[in-house]
């Protein structure tokens, strides 16, 4: 069994979803004891030794104009292209915006089945089945793949990696054959928002809802997150009202977020809000109304004002963590 | 411009989930079943397209038979067309496609679907028809333009928004943002109780992926709950260090 991972970048390094591609490869490999590939694009060969402290071995890159700046379809035929010619049954691919809409194509390319947002890939007897949240995180789906081509993206911040080798990365080159349909779309341009940490890629964040009682009140929230080293997240309920934007939304409309902590300020804790923060690794909830639906998946409920435990708890994180509190 | 629109039947967001005997599926029993809310901005969109463009829309969901209501909500905004194709099987997405993509390569000029379906959380549907069609595929579109066979558009990525130019015919997946769907008035509502569905049978496709067990989340038990003076504050700074060690 051998499995291409496909390592996503920006600006000529890779990402950090990247790492967590390998570690999902590499932990397919140990199940099924088969070998694990990279391909990227966009990065050159020294910055590529990076993903060797991860474990890969062999990475290709994707050579052809059209994927500097990749669109779906260009790289779904890059890549299924590579699998092809390195025999490759299983592709990973991150959840990401680019990884989201390549993964169906290559799995249509390879005769695959798909299964999207993963959260945990096991062993069943002969065959491999993951586990994917449905219904808004309100149950827990157990899929299998019945074809043996099988393509997996997996959800940002569940397969964290850590730097535990020190492989060298053999880096090849891939010129895939592109056909017209991988040309008539171009990424013309990219605006990064710029300076802020963006929920769906930060390790740590900070959410306020309707309890912050206005848009002026959200000096809190930065505050709080810039003691953390965090970003800052919203409810839909601001969102709406315009206080916060939506880049910002978390839960079923908003993104899905899965950090290391997420903390829930003035947030009543609505299914669709569950839905896109509840498989954080730890929840904190301040909340006034001790019955809010959020401290059932709270690890750490705080039953209190927001404008009273909000300035106290940044000092103490700022304490702790150092970082300053204004921007 | 003829436009299809693919809607997804799925359950309301408030729906109590509950396991079905199966093992494998959530029970029916008592699930309100709305029309998906990212496929109210897929219709919002293709109204709006017809109004400065011309041409049809035409609505399509592969569904049981439940899939004639989902099909009156959408000719009630104001869809020309609706079909219903009819899956008893319970096709998976890739049956799906393969279903909506004959349909599709008829003659669609745009494919317009909602980002994802808010059950399965599949996001593969616009992947999928695009690359069995070899056409383009455009995703999590927020702002989208037309203009003679040319596609401007702008979409979602993580921290921030592409912009991307492509061409018809396509199929494009949006997003919150992109418009407001329309709320249709009662008269339109009653009409649309009597404007007629077309009815195909979806074909048999063996499923390239089948659920074998479906389960509720470990609930999180014994959440520490604390008060809100200084003491309190400082525990739970505490314990984020010494035993979430997340700071
Ligand atoms: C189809 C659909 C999709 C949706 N998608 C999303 C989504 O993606 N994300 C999302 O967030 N929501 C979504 N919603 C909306 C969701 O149902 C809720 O309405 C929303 O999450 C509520 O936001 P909130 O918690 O900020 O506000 P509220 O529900 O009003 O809660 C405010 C909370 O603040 C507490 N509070 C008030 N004052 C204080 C104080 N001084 N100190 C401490 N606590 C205080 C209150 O006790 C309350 O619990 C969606 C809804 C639908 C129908
Ligand atoms: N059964 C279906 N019938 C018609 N369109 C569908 C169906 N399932 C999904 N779609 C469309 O594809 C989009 C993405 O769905 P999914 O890939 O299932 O998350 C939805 O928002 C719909 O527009």
């Amino acid at each position: 069994m051998k499995i291409l991972a496909y390592l996503e970048t920006q600006e000529g390094a890779f990402k950090k979803n990247a790492f967590e591609a390998i570690k999902a490869a590499r932990h397919i490999a140990e199940l099924t004891g088969g070998e694990f590939i990279g391909a990227t694009s966009g990065i050159d060969a020294a910055n590529i030794q990076e993903a060797g402290k991860y474990g890969l071995e062999t990475c290709f890159t994707l050579d052809h104009d059209a994927l500097a700046q990749p669109n779906a379809a260009a790289l779904a035929q890059a890549v299924s292209g590579l699998a092809e010619q390195e025999t490759c049954q299983i592709v990973v691919f991150p959840a990401t915006a680019l990884g989201k809409e390549t993964a169906p194509r290559v799995a249509v390319r390879l005769q695959a089945g798909m299964v999207a947002d993963t959260i945990d890939i096991q062993r069943d007897g002969d065959c491999l089945v993951a586990v994917k949240p449905v219904y808004a995180g309100k149950a827990l789906a157990t899929v299998k793949i019945e074809a043996p081509q099988q393509v997996y993206t997996i959800r940002p911040n569940i397969f964290t990696a850590t730097a535990d080798s020190s492989a060298t990365v053999s880096v090849s080159s891939f010129a895939p054959s592109l056909d017209d349909v991988a040309t008539k779309t171009t990424v013309t341009g990219v605006t990064r928002n710029t300076g802020k940490l963006d929920v769906a890629e930060a390790e740590i964040i900070v959410s306020g809802g309707r309890g912050l009682k206005g848009p002026e009140n959200f000096y809190l929230i930065e505050e709080l997150a810039r003691a953390f080293g965090a970003a800052v997240g919203a409810s839909r309920a601001v969102v709406d009202a315009g206080w916060r934007p939506h880049a910002e939304q978390v839960g079923q409309t908003g993104k899905t977020v899965s950090p290391n902590l997420y903390v829930a300020c003035g947030i009543s804790g609505a299914v669709q809000h569950l839905a896109g923060m509840s498989s954080s690794k730890n929840i904190v909830a301040v909340n006034k109304d001790k019955n809010a639906p959020i401290f059932q998946v709270a690890d750490y409920g705080v039953v209190g004002d927001v404008f009273e435990v909000l300035p106290e708890l940044t000092r103490l994180v700022s304490e702790t963590t150092g970082n300053k509190i204004e921007a | 411009m003829n436009i299809l629109v693919g809607i997804s039947r799925v359950p309301d967001t408030a729906t109590k989930v509950a396991i079905d005997e199966s093992g494998t599926a959530i029970s029916a029993k008592g699930v309100k079943y709305i029309v998906n809310p990212y496929d109210e901005y897929a219709i919002e969109e293709a109204l709006q397209l017809k109004q400065k463009h011309g041409g049809t829309v035409t609505a399509v969901t592969v569904a049981d038979d439940g899939g004639k209501e989902t099909l009156r909500s959408a000719l009630a905004m104001g869809v020309d067309k609706a079909i219903l194709v009819k899956d008893e099987q319970g096709l998976d997405s890739f049956g799906i496609a393969a279903t909506l993509s004959e349909l599709a390569g008829q003659d669609y000029d745009l494919v317009l679907l909602g980002r994802q379906s808010i059950d399965f959380d599949s996001f593969q549907m616009a992947g999928l028809l695009g690359e069995l069609l070899g056409r383009p595929s455009l995703t999590v579109v927020s702002k989208l333009e037309i203009d003679g066979q040319t596609v401007k558009a702008e979409r979602d990525i993580e921290g921030g928004k592409e912009s991307v130019t492509s061409s018809l015919p396509c199929v494009i997946s949006v997003q919150k943002g992109i418009n407001d769907p329309r709320y249709p008035k009662l008269p339109d509502i009653i009409k649309a109780k009597k404007k007629p569905i077309e009815e195909r049978a979806a074909q048999n496709l063996p499923a390239r992926v089948t659920v074998t067990r479906m389960e509720m989340p470990p609930a999180k038990s014994g959440g520490v709950v604390l008060g809100d003076t200084a003491d309190d504050i400082k525990e739970l700074v505490r314990l984020l260090r010494e035993d979430a060690k997340v700071i």
